[in-house]
Formats: C-alpha cells, sequence, structure tokens
C-alpha cells in the first residue's frame, strides 16, 4: 500500500503546524466563528450534538497494522475508548475536546494519517472497492486511482469552496462494491475494444433528500486524461452548482435541472482547455504509485484443511473468494448483537491489527458497510483468525445477512437527526438473529433523519427515523440496491411508530418466506420478481397506505 | 482605504487604469484597461478582449464562494496574461489558493486588514510550498 515520502510527510506536518495557528487566531479574533468553520471542517472537525466529532480519512479504506493501532492509542488517550467506522470507509471520534485536536492531528502524522478534507465544500475522502486488489473478479485494483485523486484533489486551490461536499468513489470490478453510482463522481474501470485501460464516468448520483443514480457523462475516458477531465467536471461545478439552497447544491441538481446533455457539452468544452494547461500526472509517478500496491507474496503450498464446527459456520457468511485460491477475503463484522454498528474498542482494533500482520500480509480495510476488512487471509489461518475474533467480541458470523445493519449514528450523536437509529438496530438484530440464516442475504440500512448517512435509499430493506409531532417514526423503504444494478428503493406506505417496527418487518420477512422460490432466492431477488404488492400487502394487512403527511 | 496584498505583504494601490464596463470594453480599441467580474461572470464572454486587459479583479461577496477561484483559472486557460486581483472577502488562509489559482494580488479593505494583519498573509506567502498539484506533474525523486 502506499506509505508517504517527503513530500507527503512535511504536508501534513505543516497542515498541522496551520491548524494550531488557525485554532489560536480563532481564539483571538482574527478569525470569526463563521470564517473558522470552513477551515475546522476540512480539518475533520465536526461540532455535534454533545461534543466535537473527528473524522479521520482512512483513504479507499485502506490501513496498515501500525496504523490501526495508533487509532486505538488515541480512542482510549483522547476519547472513550472507541471508535466508529464508516459509510465512507473513515473512522469517527465522537468525544475529542478542542485543545487536544492539534496533538491528535500530530499522532495521525505520526503514523501518515490525518483528518484533511474530511468535511467541508470540498472533494472528500475517495472511497473504492474494499475487496480491491484481492478480489478474482477485478478489472484493475481501484486504489492507485483512488490515491491518486487523493494527491490532486488535497488543498487542490480552486476547489475548496464548492457550492458544497463532493464525493467520489472508484471501482475496479464490474461487481459495484464501491457503491459508485450513488456519488457525485462514480468511476468504473474498464477496457475498451483495443484492450486500453479507462474508466465510465458517472455524474450525479447521490442520497440525502433527493436521491438520484448517477447519469453516464463518458462511457469511457482513457485512463492518462483522468485529473483534466475530473478538474472540468469540478470547475462546471464550481462555476454553475446552486449556492442559494444548501439542500439543492450538489451536482446532482445541477445534472437534474440542466440536463446531462447541456451539462456533458460544457464539462468537454472545459476539458479540451484543462487537458492543454494540465495534462494530468506524470507517467512516471503513476507508476510509482501504482507500484505501491503491488499485490503481497503470496504463501504458495500451504496445506490446509476444511473447517470444521463454528469456523465453518462463519466462514460461510464472512468469508469471500480471493482471487488466489488458497487464500480467503475475511470481513471482521463491527455488528455483533447488541453492540453499536459499525464500533470497535481499542482493544478489538489492536486485535485486528494483530491480526492483519500475523495472518493478513499486513493489511485491513474498512468497507461502506461499516464492517473491517482483512484482505489476504491463507485458508490455512482461518480457524485461528476465527478463534481470535471470537475472543475479542468480533466473531459475529453475519455478514450480509439481516444483523449485518449499517446504522448512522443517529439521535445518540448528531445534531442533525429526526430519530435514534442505534437502538433501532440493535432490537431488530436481536430479534431476527436466530432465523437470520434460514432468512438468508438482507441488508438493511438504516438512517435517522432524512440526510441519509445511513444509505438507507440503497437498502434491500431501508429504515428513515423522522419526527412526527415530537414521537419517532420510521419509514420502511424497498429493493434499493447499492450494486451495479443501483436503485432507490420505494415507498409501500405510511411509517410505523417505534413499537410497531419490528411487527412489520416480522410480516414482511415473513411475506418473504412464503413467496420465495427457495432459500436460494434471496429477498430482494424475489422482491424484483414479485414486484411491490405483496409486500406492500404484508406490511400493511389493514390497506393503510396513506401516505404519511 | 483599500489595501493590496502581495507576497511581500501589505501595500497601497498600484493599479492606474480606471475600472471599465463590459460594454466599454467591448467598444475600445486599446490596451491596458481594467475590469470588474462579479462571481457568476461567464468568463467565455471575454475571450475576445482579453489582450486589451491590464487588470482583472474579481469580486468574492463572501469567502465561502468559491466561484472566484474558478473564474481565475478559466481566464488563465483562455490565455489571459494580465494582471488578476481576488477583491473582497478573502482571508489570509485563503492567499496561497489565489496566488495557486491563477490570481497575482488580492484587496481587501481596512477592517479586513485591521483583523487580519500583514503577518498573517506573510505566513502564506510560501504558496508553492506543499502544492500537491504542481507536485503530480514531476517526475518522481530518484530512488
Amino acid at each position: 500500500m502506499y506509505s508517504y515520502d517527503d513530500f507527503d510527510e512535511a504536508f501534513v506536518r505543516a497542515r498541522v503546524a496551520t491548524f494550531r495557528e488557525q485554532v489560536a487566531r480563532r481564539i483571538d479574533g482574527s478569525l470569526t466563528e463563521e470564517e473558522f468553520r470552513p477551515i475546522r471542517l476540512m480539518n475533520g472537525l465536526y461540532l455535534q450534538l454533545h461534543a466535537y466529532m473527528l473524522r479521520v480519512a482512512i483513504p479507499y479504506g485502506t490501513i496498515n497494522p501500525v496504523q490501526m493501532r495508533q487509532l486505538a492509542m488515541i480512542a482510549e488517550r483522547w476519547d472513550k475508548g472507541y471508535g466508529h467506522f464508516t459509510t465512507r470507509q473513515n473512522i469517527q471520534f465522537n468525544w475529542p475536546e478542542l485543545r487536544d485536536v492539534p496533538d491528535i492531528l500530530d499522532a495521525l502524522a505520526d503514523v501518515g494519517m490525518h483528518a484533511i478534507q474530511t468535511s467541508g465544500n470540498c472533494v472528500r475522502n475517495v472511497t473504492a472497492d474494499h475487496f480491491a486488489g484481492a478480489a478474482g473478479d477485478e478489472i484493475e485494483d481501484p486504489r492507485p486511482t483512488a490515491e491518486l485523486i487523493r494527491q490532486w484533489s488535497t488543498d487542490h486551490p480552486e476547489f475548496l469552496y464548492l457550492p458544497r461536499k463532493f464525493k467520489i468513489a472508484v471501482t475496479g470490478s464490474p461487481n459495484d462494491r464501491a457503491v459508485t453510482r450513488a456519488h457525485d463522481i462514480g468511476l468504473r474501470m474498464l477496457r475498451d475494444a483495443d484492450g486500453a485501460p479507462g474508466y465510465e464516468v458517472i455524474v450525479g448520483g447521490g442520497l440525502g433528500r433527493t436521491p438520484m443514480i448517477g447519469k453516464v457523462i463518458r462511457p469511457f475516458l482513457p485512463k492518462a486524461e483522468l485529473l483534466p477531465y475530473l478538474e472540468a467536471v469540478l470547475q462546471v461545478y464550481n462555476l454553475l452548482g446552486r449556492r442559494d439552497n444548501k439542500y439543492k447544491a450538489r451536482i446532482k441538481i445541477l445534472v437534474h435541472e440542466t440536463g446531462i446533455d447541456e451539462v456533458r457539452e460544457m464539462v468537454e468544452a472545459a476539458f479540451v482547455l484543462k487537458k492543454e494547461a494540465f495534462p494530468g500526472a506524470d507517467p512516471d509517478l503513476v507508476a510509482a504509485i501504482e507500484a505501491a500496491f503491488a499485490p503481497p507474496r503470496f504463501i504458495e503450498g500451504l496445506m490446509y484443511a476444511p473447517l470444521k464446527g463454528k469456523a465453518r459456520v462463519w466462514a460461510t457468511t464472512n468469508t469471500a473468494a480471493h482471487r488466489h485460491p488458497d487464500y480467503a477475503i475475511v470481513t471482521v463484522s463491527l455488528k455483533a448483537v447488541g453492540a453499536t454498528p459499525g464500533d470497535a474498542t481499542a482493544q478489538q482494533m489492536r486485535v485486528m491489527a494483530d491480526l492483519a500482520e500475523r495472518f493478513g500480509h499486513g493489511e485491513l480495510r474498512v468497507s461502506h458497510e461499516q464492517n473491517v476488512i482483512l484482505p489476504h487471509v491463507h485458508r490455512a489461518h482461518l480457524a485461528e483468525v476465527h478463534e481470535a475474533l471470537l475472543e475479542a467480541g468480533l466473531g459475529a458470523a453475519n455478514v450480509g445477512l439481516l444483523s449485518d445493519i449499517i446504522a448512522c449514528p443517529g439521535m445518540d450523536y448528531c445534531a442533525l437527526a429526526t430519530a435514534r437509529s442505534i437502538p433501532v438496530a440493535q432490537e431488530i438484530a436481536a430479534h431476527f438473529e436466530a432465523r437470520e440464516r434460514e432468512i438468508g442475504p438482507f441488508k438493511i440500512k438504516i438512517s435517522g433523519c432524512i440526510n441519509a448517512c445511513g444509505h438507507h435509499h440503497v437498502a434491500h430493506v431501508g429504515i428513515l427515523g423522522l419526527d412526527r409531532a415530537g414521537v419517532e417514526n420510521y419509514q420502511i423503504t424497498l429493493g434499493g440496491d447499492a450494486t451495479e444494478s443501483a436503485a432507490i428503493g420505494e415507498r409501500p406506505g405510511h411509517g410505523f411508530p417505534a413499537e410497531a417496527l419490528i411487527p412489520a418487518l416480522d410480516r414482511l420477512v415473513q411475506r418473504y418466506l412464503e413467496l420465495r422460490r427457495d432459500p436460494s432466492e434471496p429477498f430482494i431477488d424475489a422482491f424484483r420478481r414479485l414486484g411491490m404488492t405483496p409486500f406492500r400487502d404484508a406490511l400493511y394487512p389493514d390497506g393503510g397506505t396513506r401516505d404519511a403527511a | 482605504m483599500s489595501v493590496i496584498v502581495t507576497d511581500q505583504g501589505f501595500g497601497p494601490e498600484t493599479r492606474i487604469a480606471a475600472f471599465l464596463t463590459l460594454d466599454e470594453l467591448r467598444q475600445s480599441e486599446t490596451a491596458g484597461h481594467a475590469l470588474d467580474l462579479a462571481p457568476d461572470a461567464d468568463p467565455e464572454a471575454l475571450a475576445p478582449f482579453l489582450d486589451r486587459l491590464a487588470l482583472i479583479r474579481i469580486a468574492f461577496p463572501a469567502f465561502s464562494d468559491g466561484r472566484g477561484f474558478s473564474i481565475a483559472s478559466r481566464l488563465r486557460l483562455l490565455g489571459y496574461r494580465g494582471r488578476l486581483r481576488a477583491r473582497g472577502h478573502v482571508l489570509a488562509d485563503q492567499y496561497g489558493h489565489a496566488r495557486r489559482a491563477g490570481f497575482d494580488e488580492v484587496e481587501i479593505d481596512a477592517i479586513l486588514a485591521a483583523r487580519q494583519p500583514e503577518e498573517q498573509w506573510l505566513r502564506r506567502a510560501n504558496w508553492q510550498d506543499g502544492d500537491y498539484r504542481a507536485r503530480l506533474r514531476q517526475k518522481p525523486a530518484a530512488a
């Protein structure tokens, strides 16, 4: 994986020094609170319900054991002993004190990490397939592209005061595990008819209040032209994106209101100018970045026996096929029933770091589904890995099953929330745990407000927590999809008060079990085959489909 | 009283020409003029007249409105070689970005200059350091 050179190192150190100075200038009044706010945000510091929240960047979700241990130390020293892995492959600390933040940033810089541009109206953390470099279905590893975009977008002078945030995701596999179609720019790596590498460029995807699937702006962009093309898109957006209304300021609104054809025309015209002045990265530099992501030296000729008992059961959900036949991709579930989805204690972080070091070729990933991945584990080591995970409370064998729920922090943490999401996730997980293997693959995602940080729009069953006259009310959506067959979930009818939610989900699951062809047809396929009607009827047996006012 | 900020710090106004309107610019047949641009200006409209301009001043009504950075970039891409000035609510923290985006100088009012005195701007005069975008164009250092 990429490691910092002198330039990167000098940059993060200077950045921390600058932020210390900016905090001092905020205190002495040189900077007003309004002026300090985007500076604070572009250094990852949010103000939330109870405290500041620091969002640390984990570029394209890739992290090594030294870095993971440092996060554990930070959690213990400056926070309450845990961190939260997010739907954009970052980690959040919920309780830092403002005066400690420059020291935390220094501790991050010590291990080649930072919190730069994880918030603010700028290009955010570039996310990528969490199975990159390990999955067998990959055309090309997306991470060198993500690293290139990270460098290009860091402190980019033109694009730090955009109309709104800007999110880019990259997939190197036709099986899109990076939710690219719900990003401001989504890049899908592919080859043209002559085998030359390039990207399909999608623009204007996004969730939140007005969920939209992105549109193809360029079906094939040659690989070397990526950066000037991104500059063209960003420039058009920066100039023309709406600045009058925060909720209409994303590029998806510009595409929706102007039309993809006209936006494409403007981008292609800007691209001609940009390409001339800024042809992109030096090819030798690109090659050096790609070399940093060379695969590890896999162990050859090591025998292994099939797994037995609990380990075998765990492996059916928590391992995925690796490009090397003797290896597996391990997903460590951070969704233990009863725990907070996506959270890990400092001790658990150390366990994962140790496992990566001993059995994982020194690599870990964070997935947008709030789990941690060990991408390269030899099958001979799976039993031992499983044993260690079990002991650390990380052995939940539920990846992709009903209790593997994505939930935003919700009203327990977030000032924007209209409902609590974590307790709801915990209750649902506990309720269905015993039956989840029978039920099969099932993606529930919960958002505690309309901003959709839980990605509920692209869940098989999405749950949106709202406030109706002071009471929490949960709106269900069905049939969402975060993959290459991306779809926004549909609303079958009115929302449910908290106590009616689980009975409603029970009816939904029961109906699915009755109607599925056989256990190999997952819920989402049955939904696509049968349509909304039987599931709507199950949710509203008394026909109560009136819209929530 | 305005303050003009450059890499050398605070200085007085150095412009000689009066600011024209776009119509006046179109009708003029001489060079060396100055022009004010609002943040919603279309840089393309200026393309035929760039050689008549010595100074283009782009407004920043709010520091959070970053359109001026793209207008500056676009003008440079269109071949403008005269002076570019960012004027208005521009913070010392944005000085380096302004220079890298193609601006030559920043114009602020006396109130902002008092609140963000010269040394805060001079600390950003090293705007060529830590420039990732420029670094991408270079060959990697020999191992």
